[in-house]
């Protein structure tokens, strides 16, 4: 865990905007512009995708990325790692301190393996990834939507192999700010599940603001 | 034939050098038998529903649905549609790492220099990745279709800070270990026999793996896999709904 604040002031934000519980969210980070996703209100999992701008096959990999630092969980100085092995954005300020690569997105088949064949029909990350991929028209199918990151999710892995998912640890106005090494692409879901802990049993608003590189 | 009888015959057994590489459609209800022959063997493992190749093995899917960080006897490995591909009905070796992944052409001659075919022949220097893209190919499949992989017959462990690391002290006790997947779909199996990305050793020395296919019974009602967890049995329910 490294905690580090950020000195960059929103008011001087290219892009400012709120994302609602459960909605997903598509947007452009040039390279050295930074990125900052803001818990609005605390315990909110948010999961995120990144592709290369330019060649989506190159995308986000949580095995290069734990495998790159040793360690399972994100926080500053980590560097986000594409599947072919290259950093995509590198974590500069955490206020939370621990994001989760772990615990996937939740979609409605795994919610029935998870919880039952009720809980079918519930929203869920995966069909707002295949949503908003299918309303942008981008080149990207469901198998695209690899293992993504949980910002603010606490999934502790125990030495003697366990993993459960854990109430947050992050809280009211946290937040997690990245520099893009390249030109990306992120897909958001700000996560619905209700049949866990991920969300406190509350999904609640998340805020994303882009500066631009010469920002600080 | 009950679960407790002698394992039917195989239908056929192969032999993998180290630092080779395998592809099989293992047919549904059929189970796949690995072997540790010398001991310190690792699998690095992908899996795809042979029938519709866009579903396939979902590492988060099969921890948090099984509460797991690893995987053994009694665990299914999970599809990212919601179904068991493999059960896992016996394992002798205890602990199958999930977390790992594995190294590319870079990082695998950068750890062990590279000897090469001209110099070595068929011992020359393999990546998994590149034996992974290899295997996909015949299959229709390449780079997007790798996902997080699994490593059978590794152990990796985390500490509190999530820091992981290898345990080299099982190698010598695993020869003879075995593990037994029974496919619940018919599952395209794609595997290697590079080294684990985090075993420490400095030398490339790749172990041997023993497979074999033999016929096995449906899993009933009082499946090990199905009673493990009420998640293995819905993740079971899904499978056998796919042919419904």
């Amino acid at each position: 865990m490294s905690l580090r604040t950020s000195s960059l002031d929103p008011r001087q934000a290219l892009r400012d905007e709120v994302v609602l519980a459960g909605d997903a969210w598509l947007g452009r980070i040039q390279f050295g512009q930074y990125f900052r996703i803001v818990d609005c209100e605390g315990n909110q999992a948010v999961d995120t995708l990144f592709y290369d701008a330019h060649d989506m096959n190159e995308r986000y990999s949580a095995t290069e990325t734990i495998r790159g630092q040793g360690g399972l969980y994100l926080t500053t100085g980590t560097a986000l790692k594409s599947n072919l092995n290259r950093a995509l954005l590198t974590i500069v300020a955490d206020t939370c301190g621990r994001h989760d690569t772990l615990g996937g997105a939740c979609s409605a088949e795994s919610n029935t393996v998870r919880y039952g064949h009720d809980k079918r029909g519930m929203h869920s990350c995966r069909d707002s990834f295949l949503l908003a991929v299918a309303k942008a028209d981008l080149p990207l199918d469901k198998q695209d939507l690899t293992c993504n990151i949980n910002f603010f999710m606490n999934v502790p892995v125990t030495p003697d192999g366990r993993l459960t998912f854990e109430d947050g640890i992050s809280a009211g106005g946290k937040y997690v700010e990245m520099r893009a090494e390249r030109d990306v692409l992120c897909l958001i879901s700000n996560c619905p599940q209700l049949n866990n802990p991920c969300n406190g049993y509350n999904p609640t608003p998340i805020r994303v603001l882009i500066w631009e590189a010469t920002a600080t | 034939m009950s679960a407790d009888a002698e394992p039917a015959p195989p239908l056929f057994r192969e032999e993998l050098a180290g630092g080779a590489m395998w592809s099989h459609v293992v047919k549904r209800h059929t189970t796949l038998r690995l072997t540790d022959l010398e001991g310190g063997v690792n699998v690095g493992m992908l899996l795809y529903n042979a029938d519709r190749l866009s579903e396939r093995y979902n590492m988060p899917d099969t921890l948090k649905a099984q509460h797991t960080a690893f995987v053994t006897k009694g665990r299914v490995l999970v599809s990212d549609m919601g179904c068991a591909l493999l059960s896992i009905t016996e394992d002798t070796a205890g602990w199958h790492d999930t977390l790992g992944g594995h190294l590319d052409a870079a990082e695998t001659f950068a750890k062990y220099g590279q000897r090469t075919y001209q110099e070595a022949r068929n011992a020359f220097t393999r990546p998994a990745r590149d034996s992974f893209l290899i295997e996909l190919g015949k299959w229709g499949l390449g780079l997007c279709d790798i996902v997080p992989n699994l490593n059978l017959f590794s152990k990796v462990v985390a500490s509190e800070d999530g820091t992981l690391a290898f345990d080299g002290s099982r190698a010598s006790t695993l020869r003879g270990a075995y593990v037994d997947l029974r496919a619940e779909m018919n599952v395209l199996v794609v595997l290697n026999t590079a080294p684990h990305p985090l075993d420490p050793t400095p030398i490339y020395a790749p172990k041997a793996l023993g497979l074999s296919v033999r016929r096995s019974l449906p899993p009933g009602p009082g499946d090990l896999c199905r009673a493990s967890r009420p998640e293995a049995a819905r993740a079971i329910d899904n499978s056998e709904r796919f042919f419904l």
